[in-house]
């Protein structure tokens, strides 16, 4: 059971990384191989916050979250935005060279050691139940994690901004044409992407680690929540993420000689398996 | 009706080789003299000319995108390890092993990897390399994990010329392999064969419709660009005698697709020059500042696809278009 | 009776849009065949279904007698069916000679062949070139695709169907978008074809229909409404009311 309960931790965790990418892949068609690049940027500004300046958790996993949400503003307007249509080898190209800054900046400013930070009193510990030992902080996770995949199920599906952001996408030139500010909806929806995915780098830290190898440790986890779950599908990727959770957690527990294998055959065999409708949107292109 | 004769020259022209190429070739010589303390750094340059090479065939010329070209090079330098060392440690029978294994994986996945759209393909390949990569990581008994494989003894090559210190053989082993195989892709790349990838690339939608099977071709030049890669993983074994688990890391593969990009796409010498360049730019500026080396290779990958998409070999041509005119 | 191409109700859905109805379609074998309708009829649609570009919801395709419904496009060009793309389907970064022997190449199954350059493929490339020649291409066999102007772009995308030796040939509105001069050339060409080659043609230009096709289908809402002789065609008040409404719309 605990197996089960801390495997959901994790897939809520992937799921707040993951959402945004599977946003910009789906919803964008963009394949931004840098998101984990935002996320760590996100950690990066929660793990300082609260070891030099003394903020509490609750206000610098946000203020990560906002940091990272206006360095997605910045770079979509300057760059990214010249590579919307372009093939997707050029996209891949180009986040790898964002990567590799990222990383190489990250390295430059804190160092190679993983950052640790220390969660408030009111997160730690264990909650007994019998057969179960619910630790605090994994609930928050979760609890967090259903809260906002059921927002922006309903910022995607039921609001005007939803539903401008499927028109620009569906059809960008008519969607201009019914006055909708094309640009200004992708930017917006890049930084809530970025911004979900450092919130998501902020809250992480006390499971996955924050080093600046993390962008491309963690990017082919991402990438199969996506694959798995459908780009731009929002319930897809937290079924996917929580699967993938799962699966890791339980293959390290029971399994643990094979490490990263299990979900890389995962992976591999879902795309084998239903290699369209996978994608849903994207691979119409 | 006039019917005059189209001029046939310029296709009779397109594969003859020119002087420039030939003067490229006496590079490899030229270095050798220039260079003798540097021949295990100008044998490795060759080794990854080598393996872009082998992503050129696949990306350049028929336009499948791959993440983890890496799991075939890998799968070569492990290939020609275990062979030598329990034993067989016959240089060309090394390259011939890793080549059969790397070609056999790679046609076997190619029916994975062709199917769906390019973003299918980058993770279908991508997931392949990480596969590969962890069974590496975690066979440690055989392949020494993150130790490396060790105890790998060469022979001498044909019997002959056996691995010195200085690294003389290995330099001219590698370039002797390089070059042969070069002038192998260039007859195919220039054969109807590789005027029928080269159409994949550019139109996929019209190929069927003058009765082209895109998918045997594509097939095919997997298969070849994983045997390619796999050739070069051996020779990195052999030369180096030893295979780091690094053989099938994605920064591998990501590197490579930078290198290729970095010298031009679709143009054999794309790849051995953006390579050269890739790998004297590592050399020396890791030297000056080994940790952040990256962020400039990050900032000059950028640079490339937003102003550079032809590469080192784009802008020349254009440079000598402008020239003439 | 030598019906060379036939459908058996065909019918093609996506989602819940009828795009092809149970058509049922003999074209003979020699014929110079007219598939006529109003936009949205299903025309390209039906080609797209002939030349295994889609695969129909049920129904059949026949060719030379054979059932060839399952069959892969390239399998399908290979037995004699070649079609042409309504906008241009071209190799951009080839040149014009290269592009048509590519096409040739892939007739003579020399497509796989790796170890000899393409010019040493005497046969493939002469080949070309006489097309090429035939088609009064023969100044710009060099140039690349893409710098060319829309009309010889046009030829082009007619040559590379030609370079299969097609013995039907399905013309998806070859002079869409070519001055009504260029045009005329471009129905030249194709009226010069041999006999032997059956043609389905689309086209919007009535007076072309007319002037070329022994034969004549009107699709409307993708079904067939009817087929005849252009003169009965041209008398036929059901078609006239389909393009008397699309005349008032357009």
């Amino acid at each position: 059971m605990t197996i089960i309960f801390d495997g959901l931790a994790a897939g809520m965790l992937l799921f707040l990384i993951s959402v945004g990418l599977s946003v910009t892949l789906g919803l964008m068609n963009f394949v931004n191989l840098a998101h984990g690049a935002f996320a760590m940027l996100g950690g990066y500004v929660c793990a300082l916050l609260l070891a030099r300046a003394g903020v509490p958790f609750l206000l610098a996993a946000p203020a990560g979250a906002i940091v990272a949400a206006l360095a997605g503003v910045v770079l979509e307007r300057t760059l990214y935005r010249r590579l919307y249509g372009a093939s997707h080898l050029d996209q891949v190209l180009f986040s790898i060279g964002i990567n590799f800054m990222a990383i190489s900046a990250a390295h430059y400013f804190f160092g190679a050691q993983q950052q640790a930070i220390v969660l408030p009193d009111f997160l730690r510990g264990q909650i007994k139940l019998p057969g179960l030992d619910v630790g605090v902080y994994r609930l928050f996770l979760i609890v967090i994690g259903l809260t906002l995949a059921l927002g922006l199920q309903w910022l995607v599906g039921s609001t005007r901004f939803g539903a401008q952001l499927r028109a620009a996408v569906d059809n960008p030139r008519a969607a201009r044409g019914l006055g909708i500010n094309v640009e200004r909806i992708f930017t917006l929806t890049f930084a809530l992407g970025s911004g979900l995915a450092g919130l998501g780098g902020a809250l992480g830290i006390e499971m996955l680690g924050l080093d600046p190898s993390f962008p491309l440790k963690y990017i082919v986890s991402f990438l199969i929540v996506v694959a798995v779950g459908g780009s731009g599908n929002i319930k897809g990727s937290l079924i996917a993420s929580l699967m993938l959770g799962l699966f890791d957690v339980a293959g390290k527990y029971y399994l643990p000689q094979a490490g990263a294998f299990v979900i890389y055959v995962v992976m591999v065999v879902m795309l084998i398996a239903r290699p369209q409708g996978l994608f849903g949107r994207s691979a119409a292109k | 009706m006039s019917t005059t004769a189209p001029d046939l020259s310029p296709l009779r022209r397109a594969a003859a080789w020119k002087t420039p190429e030939l003067i490229f070739w006496l590079l490899p010589i030229a270095a050798y003299f220039l260079f003798p303390k540097s021949l295990s750094l100008l044998s490795q340059m060759a080794i990854t000319a080598l393996f872009a090479l082998s992503l050129d065939l696949i990306l350049g010329y028929a336009g499948i995108v791959s993440l983890g070209h890496a799991a075939f090079f890998g799968l070569g330098a492990y290939a020609a390890g275990f062979l030598a060392k329990y034993g067989y440690g016959d240089p060309l029978l090394g390259l011939a092993v890793g080549a059969l294994v790397a070609a056999i994986v790679g046609y076997i996945t190619s029916f994975l990897v062709l199917r769906g759209s390019d973003l299918t393909r980058l993770m279908v390949t991508l997931g392949v390399a990480m596969m590969l990569y962890e069974a590496a990581n975690k066979l440690t008994e055989f392949t020494g994990g993150v130790d490396g494989l060790q105890g790998v003894e060469m022979h001498q090559v044909i019997g002959l010329f056996g691995f010195d210190l200085y690294g003389k053989t290995a330099y001219w082993y590698s370039i002797g392999v390089l070059f042969v195989l070069f002038c192998l892709a260039r007859r195919v790349v220039n054969s109807p064969f590789g005027l029928s990838l080269r159409g994949i690339k550019q139109n996929v939608r019209r190929m069927p419709a003058i009765g082209a099977p895109v998918n045997g071709r594509l097939t095919a030049v997997y298969t070849l660009g994983a045997a390619y890669a796999g050739i070069a993983g051996a020779l990195l074994t052999q030369t180096t005698q030893f295979v780091s688990l690094d053989v099938l890391s994605f920064p591998r593969s990501a590197e490579l697709m930078l290198m290729l990009v970095l010298g031009g796409s679709g143009r054999l010498y794309g790849a051995l020059i953006g390579t050269m360049v890739f790998m004297v730019a590592h050399h020396y500026l890791s030297d000056l500042n080994p940790q952040y080396w990256q962020f400039w290779l990050g900032a000059v990958l950028v640079l490339v696809v937003l102003f550079a998409r032809d590469g080192v070999m784009g802008l020349a041509q254009k440079m000598i278009k402008a020239g003439k005119s | 009776m030598s019906a060379v191409l036939q459908t058996r109700n065909l019918v093609k859905k996506f989602g819940g849009f009828v795009a092809t109805n149970d058509v049922s379609l003999n074209i003979e074998r020699g014929a110079r065949h007219a598939l006529i309708g109003p936009n949205g009829a299903g025309k390209t649609t039906l080609i797209n279904l002939l030349s295994g570009f889609l695969e129909p919801t049920s129904g059949e395709v026949v060719l030379k007698g054979e059932i060839v419904t399952k069959l892969a496009q390239h399998q399908r060009v290979k037995r004699g069916m070649v079609r042409t793309f309504q906008i241009n389907c071209l190799f951009a970064e080839m040149t014009v000679l290269e592009a048509v022997s590519l096409a040739v190449c892939e007739r003579l199954g020399l497509g796989g062949h790796w170890w000899r350059p393409l010019a040493a493929q005497r046969d493939a490339v002469d080949e070309a070139a006489a097309l090429l020649a035939s088609l009064h291409l023969a100044d710009v066999a060099n140039e690349q695709t893409r710098n060319l102007a829309y009309g010889k772009q046009r030829l082009i995308e007619i040559a590379l169907a030609l370079a299969a030796k097609p013995q039907v040939l399905l013309l998806d509105e070859p002079a869409a978008g070519v001055p009504t001069s260029e045009s005329r050339e471009l129905f030249e060409t194709i009226a010069r074809l041999p006999r032997e080659v059956t043609i389905l043609l689309i086209e919007h230009d009535m007076d072309l229909v007319f002037r070329f096709a022994d034969r004549i289908s009107v699709m409307v809402n993708g079904a067939l409404l009817t087929e005849n002789t252009p003169d009965e065609i041209a008398r036929d008040k059901r078609v006239k009311e389909v393009y008397l409404g699309e005349a008032l719309d357009g």
